[in-house]
């Protein structure tokens, strides 16, 4: 446990936690709205934020958090305005973004394109005592959202059309989400990097969907999962020189095979346990029906 | 109970357009407390697009809609309305239970969504009207397509709605969750409550419809009694199942070939 010693090592891993627990906790949102490539999107656009950051001297972090949750905002007015050539719009939104970011970055008299790569595949270990409180700051807003909200985020993420009719505010919640995406992805910046944020968004959640039958372990899987493959990555990349980013996201993308794996014989397993259960479940053969009854006997 | 026969629903030169295409032009629906209206009509009639302008789903055009006799803009009282979306809007795309997916119906009655004890036996007793009570911890995804439809409905049911609206309810569905869900509507229109349906024909339903109102190419071309199945489609069992899946939609699950 010698890697506690250092304080770059103890920003880098409390940061890792963050990440594990924020990433996921609205990932499951945007998977349940099928909107997975949202986060990869909103990555684009931060690093207009972060070129802005070092053109202007100011934290990248924040301008980062600035300039993609007014993007998120768009996507989000894009969808509702521009259904038929939204996604047109969404691809110049997602290209600019990253033109513009290389193009401040390298009018900054500081910047230069090595220092955007630390911001597009993360690098904990220069994590500074001023990120780790924005990152806090930031991770404590989503999982306020995430967890205070989850019973409406769940209903609009479900079936916009229903919640709607439940009387729930939609489009603010919808605009809310877009919020906290963006912020989330400026929380995983430095962990991971923006290019390889919408991974810890959706693959933890997908891993952890082979397992669950309900939207709340899904949640609570994807959540433990997050945060021991961060961990476990940031420590590695301690021990080996390995970038801690991609070795985060390999770390999920393995445990997703792993789950997948393992769910099989479990799926088959709950299968025959449905059919054993009797009346009320489809028969898993085929079952010729006797002559029409007058729905009588179904009633039983 | 209140004066019977004061409007819940009212439309008035109802236009809507979809993608700039005009869908309805020009519909007038009044809908009575205790009411059963059936809204029949071809694919394309706007039959759909009439039950999701009521709900504020697609935006107005021209014309008033009111529910409960206040302007559809002004109402804030979704407590009392109920709604069954068609099957195929419903599906997410992480696991969700039964109970899961029911107790968001309840959020109408609920301050910021905190659940009381009242809430969870709301919930389990909407499970039973419909019969999937023994459901409740299963995954929606393990379900058939009638099951589904009766989650829907126990979500609609679990705000005690005054008002129930219902877009194709039947299509889809089995025999033995058919006889369900009429068995559950029956109550719930003797118990007082108005519905209004969208239908591809009238089906078990027939005995409870008091009027139907036909449409074609979005305007109304008939409305007053039901009128009376004839030849094949009046045989019982007879069920055209014609699933209004848009092109990209998850495809439904009818149980027969997912």
């Amino acid at each position: 446990m010698d890697f506690l010693n250092y304080a770059f090592m103890q920003r880098a891993l409390l940061a890792a936690v963050l990440v594990g627990i924020t990433a996921p906790a609205i990932g499951i949102y945007l998977v349940q709205r099928r909107q997975a490539l949202m986060g990869d999107g909103i990555g684009h656009v931060a690093m207009t934020g972060v070129g802005l950051g070092f053109l202007l001297s100011t934290s990248p972090v924040w301008m980062a958090t600035a300039v993609s949750v007014l993007g998120a905002l768009l996507m989000e007015l894009i969808r509702w305005y521009g259904r038929t050539r939204g996604d047109i719009a969404l691809a110049m939104l997602f290209y600019g973004g990253m033109a513009g970011g290389v193009m401040f970055i390298n009018m900054a008299p500081t910047g230069s394109n090595a220092n955007l790569t630390t911001y597009l595949f993360g690098s904990l270990s220069t994590v500074s005592p001023s990120d780790v409180n924005a990152i806090c700051l930031l991770a404590a807003f989503v999982v306020l959202v995430t967890l205070g909200l989850r019973r409406q985020l769940f209903a609009v993420s479900q079936d916009e059309e229903f919640a709607r009719v439940t009387g729930l505010p939609v489009r603010a919640l919808n605009l809310l989400t877009a919020v906290t995406a963006a912020v989330t992805v400026t929380v995983a910046m430095r962990v991971v990097g923006l290019l390889l944020v919408s991974a810890l968004m959706v693959v933890p959640v997908a891993a952890a969907q082979q397992l669950t039958r309900s939207f709340a372990m899904t949640f609570a899987i994807a959540v433990a999962l997050g945060i021991t493959v961060t961990v476990s990555g940031t420590i590695a990349s301690f021990y080996q020189d390995v970038p801690p980013g991609a070795t985060i996201v390999l770390l999920t993308i393995a445990a997703f095979v792993v789950l997948t794996a393992l769910a099989a014989p479990l799926a088959r397993r709950r299968a025959r346990a449905a059919t054993a259960a009797g009346p009320g479940g489809d028969p898993a053969e085929c079952v010729i029906p006797a002559a029409r009854g007058t729905g009588e006997e179904i009633s039983a | 109970m209140e004066t019977h026969g004061e409007p819940v629903i009212s439309l008035r030169g109802v236009r809507a357009d979809l993608g700039g295409r005009p869908v309805l032009r020009g519909i007038d629906l009044t809908v009575a407390r205790g009411e059963v209206v059936a809204l029949l009509g071809a694919n394309g009639s706007g039959k759909s697009t009439a039950i999701r302008t009521i709900i504020g789903q697609v935006p107005l055009a021209d014309g008033t809609i009111e529910l409960f006799g206040t302007p559809r803009r002004a109402f804030r009282d979704w407590s009392r309305v109920g709604y069954v979306p068609q099957r195929t809007t419903a599906a997410g795309g992480v696991p969700a239970t039964v109970t899961e997916i029911v107790s968001s119906g309840r959020l109408a009655r609920t301050r910021f969504g905190l659940f009381g004890k009242g809430d969870r036996d709301a919930v389990r007793e909407a499970l039973e009207r419909v019969g999937m009570a023994d459901r409740a911890k299963d995954s929606v995804n393990a379900l058939s397509g009638g099951q589904h439809q009766r989650v829907l409905i126990a979500r609609a049911l679990v705000a005690r709605p005054e008002l129930l609206i219902m877009d194709e309810p039947m299509a889809g569905v089995d025999l033995a969750s058919q006889e369900i869900l009429a068995r559950t509507l029956k109550t719930q229109v003797e118990a007082g409550t108005t519905v209004l349906l969208v239908l591809h024909e009238l089906g078990p339903l027939e005995p409870l419809i008091d009027r139907a109102v036909v449409l074609r190419d979005g305007c109304v071309l008939h409305d007053g009694p039901p009128p009376r199945a004839v030849g094949q489609h009046a045989l019982p069992g007879h069920d055209h199942v014609h699933p209004h899946a848009p092109a990209g939609a998850e495809p439904i699950r009818t149980g027969l070939l997912s």
